[in-house]
């Protein structure tokens, strides 16, 4: 599904990705852990495409297809999606309407004709269920006035509707209550299926007790420095950071 | 980034799509501006003594002014001898009775346009005074308007066939020599609209007219004047688009408003003429008085207006609260890109009782583009309980454009409530980012955010307006991100 290989990452003209490789197939879902700034949230907008985020070496290939050559929006139709850590508002945009406009401009990329509002609208019903969101929500302006947490739901709300084939979650847990936590997990749970792959970047331990991964990586200094499974969230859990450094440093 | 930013400007560079040029025979006098010519245009219309009077005192006080220099808008002098004043399509009747009558060109111009006359004629709810340059050439819906008492009919033919109305409300709220514009206008104006909406009369349709200027060298001076007779209502809408070419266009257009007891006049402008190349070349000047007299009391007059072309504007459509409990409104959405530039807002001035004014303006700037919204709220020591609400909003796309906010207030009335609020922004790489991030392209993301900035605006202009204006706004704006 997903092949990084020594993918070195700059942001205004600072290196901050510096040799990452990770392969993801299909159904998985791998957590990338790390303390601040060794380059998560880069990796994450590197993989969505973001502008002032450049690629100075390496590869990645998502489904065989090299992402740096494709535009942002090119890479959602492809069937990539970023769950955002701080959703952006736009104001007078109505929420409903950008992710008509979203689904209907990647369905068109696939060849499927457009849904018609009264397609679109049951489908929205159907998926609003499985993060539990307000309706009232949907005809706002995009994320304006909306709560820290109604933010995240609704980006795995449009997550749902969208059906991406690998959906990265930047920080999806930060600034939730462990109710709200619960009913986003939920929501990223209900979602899971052989065919789609997840990344979860997270700081804590916490999200991956109700989103189990079958992989965890630790992100140091723009590189993994080690891989493993949910023990090693566990472990990281207990024991900080540091101690991973250090052995890294030492081999 | 820079990259970015030149992939913008490659998109922003598209072309004016109405930009063509129809040969048609005119009948233009000389360039140049003098008593004779007034003479001579005023005779050419035929009309009564008492206007051309009326004309050669605006332009004996036009002769005194000079050309103002407040604004904030640069351009070379103008050269008022340069112009001609007068450009009439000619056909072989004087005055075409029919669509059949008219010259064929033109009707084919109003095609490329996308208003075919013939399909307006079907066009239920709208009626349609289509300007050519100077002169009206075909009014339709004209029979239905009659049944219900509604005069709506060329500035040229009201002079002839409702004098004593022209004579009584001409001038009464932009008066000859208002400002250097108004007075040459007053002096040279050729056609334009005049609507008279009788006592307690819903206008049962919405009345629009197109501009469009078209001969070389010609300035337009179009003179509308709307009365709204007690306890009357009135949508306007006004559209233009212009051919292109590379010579400046002069465009000094007068609006008169006149609300009396109860009534309430709404005027909506798409506005849409040739901006200039894209570097800066062409485009026309449009310097327009637009002004209405809430005169009775419970009157409401409300403007709403989308400006996306002409070199320069400058404009501010204005109210005076006059009558007791008068509303006034200013909906605007301005854009500037590549080198225009813009100067625009309103006066609103309350005078009356508990009159209410609501300004909502929306300057978005691209490329090179320049604006300012420059307001004026006067509170009078009559007008007890007087409102007024400002939101001005800038958006910003790239690094070159300017926006700037001239807000005046006076208020001499302890009763008095003025609130204003303004920002400015600029257009967001990160919701840039976030729509595209869901598959949208980046075209349909600005049009979507800009479109979203301007909603306020756009929900104020009736359905059909509303719809041209988005299209018009993404045409005008493609690509544009900074």
């Amino acid at each position: 599904m997903l092949s990084i290989k020594n993918l070195h990452a700059q942001v205004d003209d600072t290196d901050i990705l510096k040799g990452v490789d990770l392969e993801i197939k299909p159904g998985e879902i791998h957590a990338i852990m790390g303390p601040n700034g060794s380059g998560k949230s880069t990796l994450a907008n590197v993989l969505a495409g973001r502008d002032d985020y450049t690629v100075t070496a390496g590869e990645i290939l998502f489904e065989g297809q090299n992402l740096a050559d494709m535009a942002p929006e090119e890479r959602a139709c492809a069937g990539l999606f970023l769950a955002f850590q701080y959703p952006v508002e736009i104001p007078g945009v109505n929420n409903i309407y950008l992710l008509k406009a979203a689904l209907n401009a990647i369905r068109k990329s696939r060849g499927e004709d457009a849904l018609d509002a009264v397609e679109f609208m049951k489908l929205v019903r159907e998926r609003m269920k499985l993060v539990k969101l307000n309706e009232d929500l949907l005809n706002r302006s995009v994320n304006e006035g909306f709560s820290g947490g109604e933010k995240k739901r609704n980006e795995i709300f449009q997550m749902a509707v969208l059906e991406p084939k690998l959906a990265i979650l930047d920080e999806t847990d930060s600034g939730l209550d462990i109710d709200a936590l619960k009913i986003v997990a939920e929501g990223v749970n209900a979602m899971r299926s052989p065919e789609r792959s997840m990344i979860l970047v997270t700081h804590y331990q916490r999200l991956l007790d109700y989103i189990k991964p079958d992989h965890v990586h630790v992100l140091a200094d723009g590189k993994i420095i080690k891989s493993g499974d949910e023990q090693l969230a566990k472990e990281l859990e207990e024991r900080g950071y540091e101690w991973v450094k250090q052995e890294a440093a030492a081999a | 980034m820079a990259t970015q930013s030149h992939d913008v400007e490659a998109l922003i560079k598209k072309r004016y799509e109405h930009g063509f040029h129809t040969d048609i025979e005119t009948d233009t006098v000389p360039p140049g501006l003098d008593e004779d010519v007034i003479c001579l245009i005023s005779n050419k219309k035929h009309e009564p003594d008492w206007l051309l009077q009326w004309r050669l005192e605006a332009f004996r006080a036009w002769q005194k002014m000079k050309t103002p220099t407040w604004q904030h808008i640069k351009h070379a002098p103008i050269d008022y001898q340069a112009i001609s004043y007068y450009s009439a399509p000619k056909s072989k009747d004087d005055a075409p009775q029919s669509l059949d009558e008219v010259d064929p060109k033109l009707l084919e111009t109003y095609e490329k346009l996308g208003i075919p006359l013939h399909e307006q004629k079907m066009l239920a709810g709208v009626a349609v005074d289509a300007v050519f340059d100077s002169v009206s050439v075909a009014t339709t819906f004209k029979e239905k308007l009659h049944e219900a008492g509604v005069i709506f009919c060329s500035f040229s033919e009201a002079v002839q066939n409702h004098p004593d109305l022209v004579k009584q409300y001409l001038g009464s709220v932009v008066p000859q020599g208002d400002n250097f514009f108004a007075a040459l206008n007053s002096a040279v104006f050729t056609d334009g609209s005049f609507v008279y909406i009788p006592k307690g009369v819903k206008c049962p349709m919405e009345l629009s007219t197109y501009f469009r200027i078209n001969a070389m060298n010609t300035g337009q001076f179009e003179r509308t004047l709307i009365v709204a007779d007690e306890g009357s209502q009135v949508s306007y809408l006004e559209g233009c688009t212009a051919p292109q070419r590379d010579e400046n266009q002069l465009h000094a257009a007068v609006v008169e408003l006149v609300a009396l007891d109860d009534a309430n006049i709404k005027y909506s402008t798409v506005q849409n003429w040739y901006p200039g190349d894209e570097n800066g070349v062409g485009g026309i000047y449009n310097f327009v008085t637009k002004r209405g007299d809430a005169r009775g009391n419970n009157s409401r007059i409300s403007w709403t207006q989308v400006e996306t072309g002409s070199a320069i504007t400058w404009k501010y459509p204005s109210c005076i609260l006059r009558g007791d409990n008068s509303v006034g409104e200013f909906y605007s959405v301005a854009v500037t890109s590549n080198w225009q530039q813009a100067d625009t807002g309103t006066k609103m001035i309350h005078l009356g009782k508990n009159t209410k004014s609501t300004i909502v303006s929306k300057g978005i700037s691209a490329m090179h583009g320049d604006q300012a919204y420059r307001g004026l709220v006067r509170i009078a020591p009559t007008a007890t309980n007087a409102r007024n609400y400002t939101q001005c909003d800038s958006l910003l796309m790239g690094d070159q454009c300017g926006a700037h906010t001239f807000p005046y207030m006076e208020v001499r009335n302890n009763s008095a409530k003025v609130e204003h609020e303004a920002t400015t922004s600029k257009i967001g790489e990160d919701q840039l980012f976030y729509c595209r991030s869901r598959g949208i392209t980046e075209e349909d993301a600005v049009n979507m955010i800009v479109n979203g900035f301007c909603k306020d605006v756009f929900k104020e202009l009736p359905m059909e307006f509303a719809v041209e204006a988005q299209k018009l706004l993404g045409v005008t704006l493609e690509g544009a991100v900074g």
